[in-house]
């Protein structure tokens, strides 16, 4: 055990992976290209970069949606498809994913309904998810009568039900209006705290990659690399965190970083 | 709740009485011709003066239509989760069945009759479940194959199989797209029931009262078989809006949504 140690706090660890869609076919794509990259436990890392870098792809990989063609993905020391039977990580995606037909508890209770749970175990979760999203007196609405906001509060709620150790997030504040958006990534900040689960969250906002992220990944396309890691410390964020200086300096760092992934 | 009810009904009772009102007027003050358009008040006389006839026959239309949809329905459903589950068998059929549904299959009432024979009602069945299985299986296939590829890739997050997929997210999915499919096909199963009897079959069932009627120029008890026909059909048609409702009650609860 003691020799494992140091394997345990890798949440996600990634060694040379390579991804090809159709390949040996005319149009063959190099996804992703030599990646090597560690996440630790309780780390908050974002996955940034142009259109067509393989952020969500990356995602996927980690997700065992997509199986690399080469290299090798661990999450928790086991490979990728084991942390998915064994429902190691909550995914929530741009499109909220929830279901129209279920109301808001009910959608919240699908992952613990899949895993056998009991009803009134389900009904104990779904309550202590609600209040940890803030939406306990809409648990009887459905979908369809939730605002964008609300909405992925309740997919939050629904990926973090089973209390995974991982949360995977594909650009899930990308659909929201920036007033809705900025509140979001404060309300996702302290359910990272209250919670400890660590986060790998791709999107392609800047400021919101730098003000939410430990880490920011950096990456370049065709094909999809990693271009640098850029570590950020802004402490204990609040709305206010948006007008200090040590905000546009991480701001600033991660633009220059982009700009030089377009310049080639 | 009572006040939005009754806003919902007035209006459609109003134009009816109204158009009604408008239609018996116009034949009494243009002196139209009882054979080209009979008056609604006689065409009601001959619907309590002949009700035994009408009755019996819009029961065993009825039982065609109502029998013929439930088969359509089922059979429709039945090869849409095969289909589903068969990449290849879908690609291949859904072409076929989106021409073949855009065919007037009524027309083929005639050659049904030589294929299924006269005596039984059979052949006019067939006619009702063709019409019916075509709309029911093509919607029904869409909406099992149209999930978001979110949901899917959800799912597998789960770790869950093909089956779990389809009972949690694929028929749910496909219910709305069914319900489409339904009110669509519950007044055509009326339909095509009539339009098979015009040309075969047992001779006490609606179609045949029309065509019968019009034939010894009893234009007022064709008129009031009409009027059955239209009852029945309004009758299957509200059947299914009511499955519907019942069956998906987010879909009301829908439309209250803040942004």
């Amino acid at each position: 055990m003691r020799e494992n140690s140091e394997n345990l706090e890798e949440a996600v660890s990634i060694r040379a992976a390579d991804k090809v869609f159709n390949p040996d076919s005319d149009n063959e794509v190099q996804a992703l290209l030599g990646i090597n990259l560690d996440i630790k436990e309780g780390d908050f890392i974002s996955l940034i970069g142009p259109s067509g870098c393989g952020k969500s792809t990356l995602l996927r990989l980690i997700a065992d949606l997509l199986v690399p063609t080469a290299g090798q993905v661990k999450v928790f020391g086991k490979t990728a498809n084991q942390a998915r039977l064994d429902q190691d990580y909550g995914m929530v995606f741009q499109h909220s994913g929830l279901f129209d037909w279920r109301d808001v508890s009910a959608n919240i209770e699908l992952p613990l309904e899949l895993k056998g749970w009991s009803k009134a175990d389900r009904q104990a979760r779904s309550r202590e998810m609600l209040e940890l999203v803030r939406l306990e007196e809409f648990k009887d609405h459905y979908p369809r009568q939730l605002s964008g906001g609300m909405q992925q509060r309740v997919s939050i709620a629904r990926a973090l039900s089973f209390e995974p150790r991982l949360l995977l997030m594909d650009e899930p504040f990308g659909a929201l209006d920036e007033m809705t958006r900025e509140h979001m990534q404060v309300e996702l900040l302290r359910i990272w705290r209250e919670t400890g689960t660590t986060v790998v969250f791709v999107t392609h906002s800047i400021p919101e990659a730098a003000f939410l992220s430990s880490k920011v990944v950096v990456l370049s396309p065709r094909p999809g690399r990693i271009h640098s890691e850029i570590t950020v410390d802004l402490g204990d964020r609040t709305d206010q965190t948006r007008q200090d200086p040590k905000f546009f300096q991480a701001t600033t760092e991660v633009r220059e970083a982009l700009r030089a992934v377009e310049a080639g | 709740m009572k006040n939005r009810r009754t806003a919902f009904v007035l209006p459609p009772v109003l134009v009816g009485i109204i158009g009604l009102a408008l239609w018996e007027g116009a034949v009494t003050v243009f002196e139209i011709k009882e054979f080209l358009l009979p008056k609604p008040s006689s065409i009601w006389a001959r619907l309590i003066e002949e009700w035994g006839v009408l009755r019996h026959a819009t029961w065993e239309t009825g039982k065609i239509a109502i029998s013929g949809l439930l088969i359509g329905i089922l059979l429709g459903v039945l090869l849409a989760l095969i289909t589903n589950r068969f990449k290849v068998l879908n690609d291949g059929l859904t072409p076929f069945a989106i021409a073949i549904n855009a065919t007037p299959i009524v027309a083929l009432a005639p050659i049904f009759n030589v294929w299924f024979g006269l005596t039984g009602t059979f052949s006019n069945q067939a006619v009702v479940i063709a019409v019916v299985f075509f709309p029911v299986f093509i919607n029904t296939a869409k909406g099992l194959n149209e999930v978001h590829p979110n949901e899917i890739e959800l799912m597998h997050s789960y770790a869950s199989g093909d089956w779990t997929i389809l009972r949690e997210v694929r028929i749910p999915n496909a219910l709305p797209f069914f319900a489409n499919s339904l009110r669509l096909a519950a007044p055509l199963s009326v339909i095509a029931a009539i339009v098979a009897e015009y040309f075969g079959g047992p001779q006490d069932r609606i179609g045949n009262v029309i065509t019968s009627s019009a034939g010894f120029a009893k234009y007022d008890v064709a008129w009031a078989a009409i009027a059955m026909a239209s009852g029945l059909g309004l009758l299957l048609f509200g059947s299914a809006l009511v499955t519907e409702r019942l069956s998906m009650p987010w879909r009301i609860s829908g439309d209250i949504k803040d942004n």
